[in-house]
């Protein structure tokens, strides 16, 4: 089980954190990930336009 | 109490509020987290002239193009060329933004930047104030009223647990390029379910050799990133150019809420959803919703009454001015996401031009509903817009 993102594919651009209905995400300079509020549901890596994020169940 | 009302976010949703709260006499405060305002762009940039009617003459330094019409384009290629009757505009968003707050600020606004609000102070029921983070320092403000105007992609927004899931979103990106061939008095708009799936490719000059070149598609298999590097390969007008900045983002394009207040808090602008769901254009909206939010909370805020119950004046008048007709908009994008790429064809020889702009703003719908009973395997659709 394990969320990760390719920092180097990522832009910032956020839509990840506007769809994660558990609030794990957040954005500052980077997207920031907090694991105890993630629930894997796999959504913000459907959802992100250059598919930076990973989510393995 | 330092301030009658605190609002977070300096967009287009939070400075319309602002502004026409401070124009009626209430002290108000905005936050920003961001360091620059209008920055970073998550936006086509496209407006309606007529928006100005709301928000008064858009000085020329903010406007990169005036846009004549819309070329519509099947996926077979042809294209219906609109003329819009009031003309548009395609901003320079950086540019724009800051004068959006310099409007609220001229009013009697105060804005903050660089300031992550971090949570909401609450007391009896009510939301009395925010939490956030400046300079480095924690601090605490309180506020009669508080206004969440943060756009979607806000963690705080989340905690406010008035949200259903954000289910309906577009993930799109969008290149800024220069050096390509267009027609700069035309914004240019790609359907088809080979160029995006329940989205569109779009084109809007931002001057004579360029544009913001962008992708919307439902989240599928492949992601925004590949349609939109498939359709400028296939185009060679936009191929010869460069792309100078990569933007991207998710866009609500639909899940109208019916509930946007409690107590002492309500939520406007692409926060609260308030996006076109057939385009994603959302600049409009905001400005709307956030002047509708300033209406109800000054007379809320005359009768020092700011309960759920009193805001509630927002749902209805939201609803009544904006929120049926998206939803028939909604609607539209819930036929057209369904259409195969020979209906679209079909489709694009039977309708007029102006028709098709006038569906994308929920009007003139019963003609895009005799088109598609015309056809004996679209008559389902056609009762769905009904």
């Amino acid at each position: 089980m394990a969320w990760s993102i390719d920092s180097k594919k990522c832009i910032t651009c956020g839509g990840c954190v506007s769809v994660c209905p558990s609030a794990a995400l957040e954005l500052k300079e980077n997207i920031l990930f907090d694991e105890k509020l993630c629930t894997l549901c796999g959504i913000c890596e459907k959802a992100c336009p250059v598919s930076a994020i990973k989510v393995e169940k | 109490m330092k301030y009658d009302v605190v609002i977070i976010g300096c967009g287009p949703a939070g400075t319309s509020c602002a502004k026409r709260l401070a124009e009626n006499g209430f002290t108000v405060k905005i936050y920003d987290r961001r360091e620059e305002l209008g920055v970073p762009v998550r936006c086509g940039e496209g407006l309606g002239e007529r928006t100005q009617e709301l928000i008064g003459k858009i000085p020329d330094n903010c406007i990169s193009q005036k846009i004549k019409g819309a070329r519509i384009y099947a996926p077979n290629g042809k294209y219906l060329e609109a003329i819009l009757e009031y003309g548009g505009l395609i901003l320079n968003r950086r540019v724009f933004d800051k004068w959006l707050a310099e409007q609220a600020v001229k009013a009697g606004t105060e804005i903050q930047k660089n300031t992550l609000i971090t949570n909401f102070i609450k007391e009896n029921g009510y939301f009395k104030g925010v939490k956030g983070e400046f300079l480095g320092k924690e601090f605490e403000e309180k506020a009669k009223m508080i206004v969440c105007a943060t756009g979607a992609e806000s963690a705080l927004r989340k905690t406010l647990n008035i949200f259903s899931k954000l289910n309906l979103i577009d993930s799109c990106l969008q290149y800024k390029m220069s050096g390509i061939d267009i027609d700069s008095d035309f914004i240019q708009v790609y359907l088809g379910n080979e160029i995006a799936p329940r989205g569109y490719v779009w084109v809007f000059p931002k001057g004579k050799d360029k544009a913001n070149v962008g992708v919307g598609i439902i989240p599928g298999k492949q992601n925004a990133k590949y349609y939109l590097d498939k359709f400028i390969n296939e185009h060679q007008e936009l191929k010869k150019g460069k792309i100078d900045l990569v933007e991207g983002g998710c866009v609500p394009v639909g899940d109208l809420l019916k509930d946007i207040v409690t107590n002492g808090l309500l939520i406007c602008g692409e926060a609260a959803h308030h996006v076109n769901p057939i385009h994603g254009g959302g600049m409009k909206e905001a400005i709307i919703s956030g002047q509708l939010a300033a209406d109800v909370i000054s007379e809320c805020l005359k009768n020092n009454d700011v309960s759920k119950k009193a805001l509630s004046k927002f749902n209805d008048l939201w609803w009544k001015k904006r929120g049926n007709r998206l939803a028939k908009v909604e609607k539209l994008r819930e036929v057209v996401e369904k259409l195969s790429d020979k209906d679209f064809n079909d489709l694009a020889d039977a309708l007029k031009p102006e028709d098709v702009i006038e569906f994308s703003r929920g009007s003139k719908l019963s003609v895009l509903t005799k088109a598609l009973m015309r056809k004996p395997g679209l008559i389902s659709l056609a009762k769905h817009l009904l």
